[in-house]
């Protein structure tokens, strides 16, 4: 079946502004699409309301409306453009609302109007409404927690009359799990089902059975119109149920499913799809397994792209987004070529050879006061993805992705603040879902509590935390041989337990410097190898690396001179999309200047991190450490033209004293240092009279009165280093000042803790403004004018 | 981090990989075999019990073997009958309700050695890029460098090698207890074929070398061929047995993998040995009639050669990834086969619709 030609134009809805629940993934996804529809001969017509994505760049649509994405905007530019068809399954859950929005207005989706393809209203109402999809599970003989809706209180005291207490509470037609909540009390329950009652835009709630605590799952899905289905990757959550997905630290492929139940729950998943009747495209299907007996429940599922499916994208090399499209209009997998392997088809399920984790980052730090417990609404801002040949160095890799100050899994600064804590204390705080958990139970296994203590208490799989063992022996070995006993062979195994270089220099004591040189010393150095689709079944070229510590490397050298460019990391307050839209930006640039283009990052809801945007991806976090492993490598083997760190936010930034002399193109380290750094800048400031309000810096709470005593209060705070303002404070008295971590100062910051104390006067100046910010990512100012070069 | 026993692998090429021993002592300090790969994400347990496997090292590309442990509900035969399993990681501890033992214990008990830590995916390419490859590992303690690389070199490969009077049962057996009768050739039949089978039938199960007459005698509705290891030319024996079947008319005769090229080999085309083989449980197979795809388990070495069908039978099957024949239908028989496995065990359940197909054609 090949692609229609029956419809010549397609409005493909965007997702908007970045929210929590729905950040840059949909613009990877909706650029993919353009892509692909453009190449295919349609004409495009884009709608999205957020000009910092790349989709709304000029050139990906024949016709781009940024506009509010409302039914009267959509209505106006449907009746312009006169589309022959809608594609509402690539801009999440908000392009999704306005394509049942636009149906129920009769302006799409029924005869004489533009045809809705990938997913229809009847299908998009079958999975989004919480009952309807209950039955049609139950029709199908899959099993969902027993449950009912309401439209009322009275209604829901009803229903738990009838299933009690605790209950998850779920609104129909909502995002990220905004109102969704456990309730295990009476109060509780009043009080959520009212609020989920108001969060819902048709006031439904779904009131369900509690299966906290059962292991998640999640199946990635594809469908053509010949009805051929294939799973693109399996996910499997460390959080057990009660947690959000999008708040889980999850893992993929799943790791404890034996043969038997994966199948099993292969077929749930396209049984799920056929009686949803998404005709083409992805679909998410999240599923429950009891650990004590194996039962599985239907959870939900998304019939669109998610954010599930650009990790499941980048974790296998399989774009989703962009086969959907082309399914949407009409090829069947088997007519597209694998993106990766070009010789075999699309119609496979992808298998990998390695272990990808993905860590959610919250900014709990930015609303003090606020906890910090997750749940079944989602809230974190970003996250971060690494890549690994097993679990324990993927872990790792992904905790230091994170660029919260932390190194690995403990085995730093950090782990500091859980020594106060008791042993009982210590495994109750493990027991709730936070931020902190993977620490503490690192911690709680480090001081001696057993795997099975630990996962009673937790709820999380044994075979997470024996991998976690794992870290915790090889630390003890460590720590027990020192830095000078430490052999070859200890080292290795660090490494393959994805321990940094940071962190055995707080383990033992030493500069990073001299563990590095220690390991030079014996010639370890990482490999790299590639993300595949096929665990090297077929020869590949796709240039999609990761690090790891084995025997054999695969980057092939082109021979071409080459440029790194280091990517922004997870998104977070004060840095969304837009420091990507210019790395992506700075490749294109450079490869129509003839460079080949190496870019590094480790955020996968991004485009720069889709593997067609640059020459050659290497999927690392953005630390001292792998940054320069990838520049010596990228050296060695070829013509290593330089480094580009400007482009990137705050992140890369800080990476530019780490790289060899001379690699960093552009503003010099030198610099930047000058512009980030509050003293230096307050200096170059004298020097050049330009008037400051009075102020200093200081390193800890005695130098920081000192300056206090001679400025008054109140006092403006800030750090070196850090993005949108983060850790600033106005301090109004001495208590104030006291109060501040001034041992724990944001660890952002390169080396050592630094702050300034200034006069408190209106801030409308702050540490981002010298940098490319985020105003500059607009529509109007594309051209790379890396201010940081006027310090 | 004591208790570590030093191994090393070594390819008849000279290749050294370096790792760490487990499972079942060798005898005589080493493991040898042909050393080929399986790209499957789950199915360990299956995989290394699956007779298929009798003369070969299999390696996973999956680096965390073990996870999930083992359970006797997932055996595919009486033992194991592989040389040998090389493993990134062996999980240390399993998690899974099902699992009644760990996967380093069984092994002991099937008597399979195992090295880990193993650069697999080195391993992968170069068995990928020089084909199945003969291969020897054992521990440091009984074996050095020299001795295993001498062993990787005798090691006589699969090819032309009888493989099927290892695995075959010795005695005739009964399995299931459906309605049809079905006679079967078990050139090294698994469980989950004889689990579809039992659905509708009870399954005779007959040794490689029985005559066709002892087969006849069950006065069978259908008769199967199974899946088994190695190189079908050896199993000519059963292909003549098989001829004198197709010759008596009506009876359907269904084959699968072995079965399906020992069925060829009868009906006068021939067989071919692929490079590397297929192994693993993602591949795409067309059905020619319908149009439809089916994603497969697989794991075979050598397969029909398209060119040698000519007036004999008609490809069904194919695979998509390289175009290798993955089904056929005689032309002048109630006969038909396919080369991947419709019963998985493990892998995914697309293709089971072909035992109904048999059941339906048995009915008449």
């Amino acid at each position: 079946m090949p692609r229609r030609d029956d419809i010549e134009s397609i409005l493909l809805l965007g997702s908007g502004p970045i929210v929590i629940g729905q950040a840059c993934e949909f613009d990877y996804s909706g650029t993919q699409a353009c892509k692909v529809l453009a190449e295919e001969g349609y004409r495009v017509i884009l709608m999205n309301s957020n000009p910092a994505t790349i989709m709304t760049d000029p050139e990906f649509a024949d016709a781009t409306y940024v506009e509010p994405l409302d039914l009267e905007h959509a209505r106006k530019i449907i009746e312009q453009e006169q589309p022959d068809a809608v594609l509402p399954t690539l801009g999440g859950q908000t392009g999704l609302n306005l394509a049942m929005e636009l149906f129920e207005a009769g302006i799409i989706g029924v005869p004489g109007t533009p045809e809705m393809i990938g997913a229809n209203a009847e299908a998009i109402g079958t999975a989004e409404d919480r009952e309807r999809f209950k039955d049609a599970m139950v029709g199908i003989g899959l099993d969902v927690p027993s449950s009912a809706t309401a439209h009322t209180l009275d209604e829901a005291h009803q229903v738990i009359d009838r299933i009690g207490l605790p209950v998850v509470i779920r609104p129909a037609y909502i995002l990220g799990g905004k109102g969704t909540g456990i309730a295990s009390t009476v109060e509780e329950f009043e009080r959520m089902a009212h609020l989920g009652l108001e969060a819902s835009p048709i006031s439904e709630i779904l009131i369900e059975e509690s299966i906290k605590g059962w292991k998640e799952y999640e199946l990635e899905v594809m469908r053509d119109r010949a009805d051929n289905c294939v799973i693109i990757c399996s996910i499997e959550n460390l959080d057990p149920m009660g947690v959000h997905t999008g708040d889980s630290i999850t893992v993929a492929p799943a790791q404890t499913l034996s043969d038997v139940e994966y199948q099993k729950m292969r077929d749930a998943a396209f049984a799920c799809i056929r009686r949803v009747g998404v005709e083409t495209g992805g679909s998410n299907v999240q599923f429950a397994i009891n650990p004590e007996n194996g039962d599985m429940v239907v959870i939900e599922m998304n019939p669109r792209v998610s954010r599930s499916s650009a990790l499941a994208s980048k974790a296998t090399g399989f774009p989703i987004a962009k086969m959907a499209a082309k399914l949407a209009v009409g090829y069947t997998l088997d007519e597209i070529p694998n993106d990766i392997t070009k010789k075999t088809p699309a119609s496979f399920e992808p298998v990998i050879d390695y272990v990808v984790t993905k860590v959610p980052r919250w900014a709990f730090e930015k609303f003090p006061g606020q906890g910090d417990v997750l749940g079944t609404s989602m809230q974190s801002v970003g996250e971060a993805m690494a890549i690994g040949r097993t679990f324990p160095e993927s872990l790792q890799k992904a905790m230091r992705s994170l660029e919260q100050g932390r190194h690995g899994l403990n085995c730093d600064r950090g782990e500091v603040q859980l020594e106060a804590l008791s042993d009982d204390e210590l495994l109750a705080k493990a027991g709730i879902g936070t931020p902190d958990r993977p620490f503490q139970l690192e911690a709680c296994l480090r001081r001696g509590m057993s795997v099975d203590d630990v996962a009673a208490a937790t709820k999380v799989d044994p075979w997470f935390l024996d991998q976690m063992s794992r870290i915790v022996e090889e630390r003890s070995h460590l720590a027990e041989v020192g830095f000078l006993g430490v052999t070859r062979r200890d080292l290795r195994r660090a490494k393959r337990l994805g321990f940094g270089d940071a962190q055995l220099a707080y383990l033992w004591g030493v500069d990073e410097a001299d563990v590095r040189a220690r390991r030079l010393a014996d010639d370890l150095r990482p490999t790299y190898k590639t993300v595949d689709t096929c665990a090297a079944e077929f020869d590949a070229q796709t240039p999609y690396h990761y690090s790891t510590w084995e025997d054999s490397d695969e980057v092939v050298d082109t021979g071409r001179p080459r440029v790194v460019i280091l990517g922004s990391g997870p998104n977070r307050i004060g840095q969304g999309i837009e420091f990507d839209y210019c790395c992506v930006h700075a490749s294109f640039a450079l490869a129509d200047a003839g460079y080949e283009t190496v870019m590094v990052n480790c955020n996968p809801e991004t485009v720069s991190t889709d593997y067609d945007t640059s020459d050659r991806l290497y999927f690392e976090p953005l630390t001292h450490e792998d940054a320069l492993n990838i520049v010596e490598a990228e050296q060695a083997s070829g013509n290593l033209v330089g480094v580009i760190v400007s482009l990137g936010g705050q992140t890369p930034l800080k990476l530019a004293n780490s790289l060899p002399e001379g690699t960093v193109l552009g503003t010099s380290p030198h610099s930047i240092d000058v512009a980030e750094d509050r003293d230096l800048w307050n200096r170059l400031c004298a020097r050049l009279e330009i008037p400051q309000p009075a102020g200093g810096t200081a390193t800890d709470l005695a130098g920081a009165r000192q300056i206090v005593d001679r400025i008054g209060f109140p006092a403006l705070l800030r750090p070196s280093y850090v993005l949108g303002g983060r850790a600033m404070e106005i301090v109004y008295d001495d208590a104030g000042l006291a109060r501040r971590p001034w041992r724990n100062w944001p660890a952002s910051g390169r080396s050592g803790a630094k702050a300034a104390c200034r006069p408190s006067v209106p801030c409308s100046s702050t540490g981002s403004s010298r940098r490319r910010s985020r105003s500059t990512s607009t529509r109007s100012a594309i051209t790379p004018a890396t201010s940081s070069s006027a310090a | 981090m004591s208790n570590v026993r030093d191994a090393a692998l070594v390819l008849a090429d000279g290749s050294v990989f370096e790792g760490e021993w487990f499972g079942a002592d060798p005898a005589g300090g080493y493991a040898s075999g042909e050393v080929v790969f399986n790209t499957a994400l789950s199915g360990y347990q299956e995989i290394i019990t699956d007779p298929s496997y009798a003369g070969q090292i299999v390696t996973f590309t999956y680096p965390h073997i073990g996870n999930y442990g083992v359970t006797p509900a997932d055996d595919e035969s009486r033992s194991a009958f592989c040389r040998g399993v090389i493993v990134r990681e062996l999980a240390r501890r399993r998690s899974n309700w099902r699992s009644e033992s760990d996967l380093g214990e069984y092994l002991a008990q099937l008597g399979v050695p195992a090295i880990g830590g193993i650069d697999t995916r080195r391993l992968t390419r170069l068995i990928r890029d020089t084909g199945a490859i003969p291969g020897a590992f054992g521990p440091l303690d009984l074996a050095d460098e020299a001795m295993l690389k001498q062993a990787a070199a005798d090691e006589p490969g699969t090819a032309g090698v009888d493989l099927v009077a290892q695995v075959t049962t010795p005695e005739r057996y009964r399995y299931g207890s459906g309605p049809l009768r079905v006679a079967a050739y078990d050139f090294g039949i698994k469980t989950s074929i004889l689990e579809q089978l039992a659905d509708f039938a009870t399954v005779e199960v007959f040794p490689a070398t029985a005559p066709a007459d002892e087969l006849r005698s069950i006065d069978p509705h259908g008769i199967f061929l199974s899946n088994g290891p190695g190189d079908p030319e050896v199993v000519g024996y059963a292909a003549t047995e098989i001829r004198s079947l197709l010759d008596d008319g009506s009876t359907p005769v269904f084959g699968i993998c072995l079965g399906h090229q020992v069925l060829a080999l009868a009906a006068g085309a021939s067989t071919v040995k692929l490079p590397f083989g297929h192994h693993g449980g993602n591949h795409p197979v067309r059905d020619i009639d319908s149009g439809r795809i089916d994603i497969t388990s697989q794991n075979h070495n050598f397969a029909v050669d398209p060119g040698s069908l000519g007036g004999i039978a008609e490809m069904t099957h194919v695979n998509l990834n390289d175009d290798v024949c993955e089904g056929m239908r005689l032309l002048d028989a109630n006969a038909w086969s396919v080369q991947h496995h419709p019963e998985a065990g493990p892998g995914p359940h697309d293709a089971r619709h072909l035992f109904q197909q048999f059941k339906e054609r048995m009915q008449g």
